[in-house]
């Protein structure tokens, strides 16, 4: 791991808005994606039927597609942002581990999937071991 | 629940969208901690980051994983995706270990394995629990208003009729 020794250490303020701003943007920008892509149906099919151009377009055409790419642009330059402050050590658990969480959230209400028991278990359980290894 | 096997194809897919982001991460990290700092006040520099070698690098690994995570999106719930891209954390740590011989805490162990069982669940239950919205393709839609005019005319010269 390079230390970002020449840094000045951001505040806890500052380091949490940085990431919470990765966050809240990336989540936003996957739920669109996964609206967009739920909408088209098998790309794999897409793609047998009209091809690899087809399948490109049918997936850039697509208006959530644009928008969750927007949101996931935004969030890509927050985490460069950050990336030149912290270390991908803290950066990267962090944003990931809480994603994790609002994306599996955001999945049940906006994108209706069946959140059972089962996949609580697992996202609180991928969250808790993203975390330990960044220990 | 439209397939619960996956094929080898859709496999390969996964394991792209586990491995694509910390190879993509590690380029990024390694590119922005060797620039100096960049404060808000100049936000184009991030942009000339961008053609920098690792950054470059770094931005294509993540291309090919996204273009991989969106074919998995279209076939699998993103609640069965995402643990698949968690896995990508542990294919690090074991690398780490087996092939540069890193320490690895016992913490780090434990994640490992949190994280192991989490896609183990996963993978257990459907890999899709909401009905594709299949919208027709043009040529369907083409070939179907006809069909669906000619039972529309049925329908009412039938009502006519009674």
């Amino acid at each position: 791991m390079m230390p970002a020794s020449s840094l000045t250490q951001p505040s806890f303020w500052q380091a949490t808005a940085m990431i919470a701003t990765i966050v809240l943007t990336s989540s936003t920008g996957e739920v669109l994606t996964a609206a967009a892509m739920k909408s088209m149906g098998d790309l794999d099919d897409i793609r047998a039927r009209s091809g690899m151009r087809g399948a490109i377009r049918a997936v850039v055409t697509s208006p959530l597609f644009v928008a969750g790419i927007f949101f996931m642009a935004v969030a890509f330059f927050s985490l460069l942002f950050a990336l030149n402050h912290m270390n991908l050590s803290l950066v990267g658990p962090a944003a990931a581990s809480l994603t994790l969480v609002t994306n599996t959230i955001a999945a049940k209400f906006f994108l209706h999937e069946n959140v059972d028991r089962r996949r609580w278990t697992a996202a609180a359980l991928v969250c808790i071991g993203v975390y330990l290894l960044a220990h | 629940m439209a397939h619960h096997r996956l094929t080898v194809q859709q496999y390969l897919i996964l394991a792209f969208v586990s491995v694509g982001v910390p190879l993509g991460d590690a380029s990024l990290s390694r590119g922005m901690t060797s620039l100096p700092a960049i404060s808000l006040a100049h936000p184009l520099t991030l942009i000339a980051a961008v053609f920098t070698p690792w950054i470059a690098l770094g931005i294509l690994l993540l291309i090919g994983y996204f273009a991989s995570y969106l074919t998995a999106l279209s076939w699998a719930d993103l609640t069965f995706v995402m643990p698949a891209t968690a896995l990508g954390n542990v294919f690090v740590v074991l690398l780490a270990y087996f092939w540069l011989h890193d320490k690895v805490s016992p913490l780090r162990w434990m994640g490992v394995v949190l994280i192991t069982v989490a896609v183990g669940f996963v993978a257990q239950g459907p890999i899709s629990t909401t009905p594709p919205l299949n919208l027709p393709d043009p040529v369907d839609k083409a070939e179907d208003p006809p069909r669906n005019d000619a039972l529309e005319r049925d329908s009412v010269v039938k009502e006519q009729m009674r």
